[in-house]
Formats: structure tokens, C-alpha cells, sequence
């Protein structure tokens, strides 16, 4: 971690509802190029993400797990969002 | 029964019947306003982080993506309209129907030839009944509009964008919707408004100024904004649906509750005809049987 003890503002939202958001240690999911994990003071990215798991690693440890169908994410300032058209 | 009377009272029934269809139909739709509105905050999260992203990418990066350039000669026009399925609405259907004849007429003025799209029934029959040829006609989710709905419309326009309009006889240079937009229970606005070629708009939270960040692309900036866009259109459109179906039910809930009230004057001035009839009748029998008696016991103090 560049930054220590840094977390990343998590937001997992779909057209229809904010699905998760809040503080998370780690997120990884997979994009058109593979699979990409996203730890705090990560550079500011783009990536399309294909159907696929979306995993989040929230302050406590514990792990969510949301099954996305195609979306986005985007990387800035340790901010996550996470962009898709229907999750569960 | 007098005849005046029974008229009265027939029509006060039929009023009073009227009255709680209406008044029934304004409850509804003041509680669908309540989920409508709702469903247009769930559906905030989601536009404003893409229109973050949209932003931050049109901002960062230089590329030229067909969906953001404007075409230099523009031939043809698609304007969405959103409409309702169903009417009992007041003015609601028609404002947007005409809002849409106004830009039409603007788009004309340009030298653009128009293709409409239709949501809504009201809409497609206005249309229909016209004899017009219409581009595209979703009917049937006017109420509750979901995602898909509006991904399908916006599937149906990107399709017609990124054909050639200078070729092809369905392509278009420029898409305007037009709906209406929700202020608040009482105000509702119809808009009409271009999204392709694209105008970014800005979200209440501005990005942040300072050192911009250099995006990494993943695969390319190209690649994500082919992803990117047809999303944001079709948030838009979805965004536009939903606020469309919020003002919908609350023109429906105005027009119901001045029926309602209508209804109430209607009965209320029909109850005082009615008792001036039925005082009518009843005065007029009194002075019958008292003509009645008088005739008697005259006839009957002539022979003693």
C-alpha cells in the first residue's frame, strides 16, 4: 500500500440502485484484459469490465461478492466506482 | 315519485359513480408519485457517476469518438418523444406532443429532415391518426419504466447515429429527446433537449480542480468510451423515463382531484335541485288534498 492504512471509497451502483458503497481495503474485478485488483493509491484508470465477479474486501476483511453483467470502472483519488448494468 | 325528480336523482348517481372512480384514481396516482420520485433518487447514484466518468474522459483525453463529434452537413434529426400510455392526465401527453412539433419545427427551419420516436401510446396515436411516419414506437411501460425499457430506445438511436445518415435511409446526425421534467408535485416542465452529438452536462458536484489526474486506459480511451457512451445515453434516457412517469402520475392526480371536485359542485348543486323538486311535489299534493277537502265539505255543507 502506498499510502498506509488508506482505504478506498467504494461505490457499486446500477441504474437502479446504489448497490454497495462505504470504505473497502481492496477490489478486484475483471476487466476486457483480465483480472485487476485495485488497492489504495492506485493510478487513476478506465477499465470496461466484462460479465464476471466483482469482489470487495470491505475494512473488517470480510468479503462481498456481486455478480456483475458488463459495466465499468473507474479509479480516482482512491475512489472506486464501479458502474454496471445489474448486479447481485 | 315526480318525474323531475327521479331525473335528478338518476343523474346524481351516476355522478356520485363518477365521483368515486376518480377519487379512486387520484389516490392511486398520489401514492405511485411517492414510488415514481423514488425510483428517480435510485436511479441519481448511478447518472452521476457516469456522468463523472463521461466527463473526467471528455476532459482527459483527446480522442475523437463518433458519438461525440457533431457531423459537419447534419441531414436528419430523431426526436424522442416520451408520452404516456394512458390518458386521464390533463394537458400531460399533449404538452409533450407539442413541445415536440415546436422543435420539429425548429429542426425544419435548419433544413434537417425529422424522424420521430415515440414512447407512450398517446404519443403513437397522435402520430397514427396524423398518417406520419414515425422511426421507432415503445408502448406499454410508461407507468414503471425498468432499465431495459431504456436500453432498448437507446439501443433503437444509437443504432440509426452510428449508421451512415448521408447513405442509409433509417441513419440520423442528431438525437433530442423531449420529456418532462419533475419539479415538484404541482410544476411539471416539458423539456426538450439534444443528446447526440454529445453536451456533457455537469452534475451538481463539480470535479475537483487542481492536479488532473492521468487515466490509464483499459484496453484503450477509445474502447472505453464506446463502452462508456451508449451507457450514458441510455441512463439518460432511463433518468428522462423515470422523470417522465413522476410527472405523469402527478398530472394524472391533479387532473383526478379537479374531476373529484367538479363532481362534489355537480352533486351538491343536483341535491338542491332535487329537494326544490321534491318541496315542489309535496307542496303541490298538500294543495290537492286541502282543493280536495275543500271541494268535499263544500258539496257536502251545500246538501244539509
Amino acid at each position: 500500500m502506498a499510502e498506509g492504512g488508506a482505504l478506498l471509497g467504494v461505490e457499486l451502483v446500477t441504474p437502479e440502485a446504489r448497490v454497495w458503497s462505504g470504505q473497502a481495503k481492496m477490489v478486484s474485478a475483471r476487466t476486457v484484459e483480465g483480472d485487476l485488483g485495485v488497492l489504495p493509491g492506485h493510478a487513476p484508470l478506465f477499465g470496461v469490465l466484462v460479465d464476471g465477479k466483482v469482489s470487495i474486501k470491505d475494512i473488517d476483511g470480510t468479503v462481498t461478492e456481486f455478480e456483475v453483467h458488463g459495466g465499468f470502472l473507474s479509479v480516482s483519488n482512491n475512489r472506486v466506482s464501479i458502474l454496471t448494468e445489474s448486479a447481485n | 315519485m315526480g318525474a323531475q325528480l327521479r331525473v335528478y336523482r338518476r343523474r346524481m348517481r351516476s355522478v356520485k359513480a363518477t365521483k368515486k372512480i376518480t377519487k379512486a384514481m387520484e389516490l392511486i396516482s398520489a401514492s405511485r408519485i411517492v414510488k415514481a420520485q423514488q425510483k428517480v433518487w435510485a436511479s441519481t447514484p448511478y447518472a452521476n457517476e457516469l456522468t463523472r466518468a463521461v466527463s473526467a474522459l471528455a476532459t482527459y483525453s483527446s480522442t475523437d469518438h463518433p458519438l461525440t463529434t457533431a457531423e459537419e452537413d447534419p441531414q436528419r434529426a430523431a426526436v424522442l418523444i416520451i408520452s404516456a400510455d394512458r390518458g386521464m392526465a390533463g394537458a400531460y401527453s399533449n404538452n409533450a406532443i407539442k413541445e415536440g412539433e415546436q422543435l420539429a419545427t425548429l429542426l425544419r427551419e435548419r433544413g434537417l429532415q425529422v424522424r420521430p420516436y415515440l414512447v407512450g401510446r398517446k404519443a403513437v396515436n397522435y402520430y397514427k391518426f396524423r398518417n406520419r411516419d414515425v422511426a421507432g414506437t415503445w408502448t406499454g411501460f410508461s407507468d414503471s419504466p425498468t432499465y431495459e425499457d431504456a436500453k432498448e430506445v437507446a439501443d433503437a438511436l444509437i443504432k440509426a447515429f452510428l449508421a451512415d445518415a448521408s447513405s442509409e435511409d433509417f441513419g440520423i446526425d442528431e438525437i433530442h429527446i423531449i420529456y418532462t421534467e419533475f419539479q415538484s408535485m404541482m410544476t411539471q416542465n416539458p423539456l426538450a433537449k439534444r443528446m447526440l452529438p454529445l453536451e456533457v452536462v455537469e452534475t451538481d458536484a463539480p470535479i475537483p480542480t487542481g492536479l488532473l489526474p492521468m487515466y490509464e486506459f483499459e484496453p484503450d480511451a477509445n474502447r472505453v468510451l464506446d463502452a462508456l457512451l451508449p451507457r450514458y445515453i441510455a441512463a439518460r434516457i432511463f433518468n428522462a423515463m423515470l422523470q417522465s412517469a413522476a410527472s405523469e402520475h402527478a398530472a394524472r392526480r391533479r387532473a383526478m382531484k379537479s374531476a373529484t371536485d367538479n363532481a362534489d359542485d355537480l352533486i351538491k348543486s343536483l341535491t338542491r335541485l332535487a329537494n326544490a323538486a321534491r318541496q315542489a311535489e309535496i307542496t303541490q299534493e298538500i294543495s290537492e288534498i286541502v282543493g280536495g277537502a275543500d271541494a268535499l265539505a263544500s258539496a257536502s255543507a251545500g246538501s244539509e
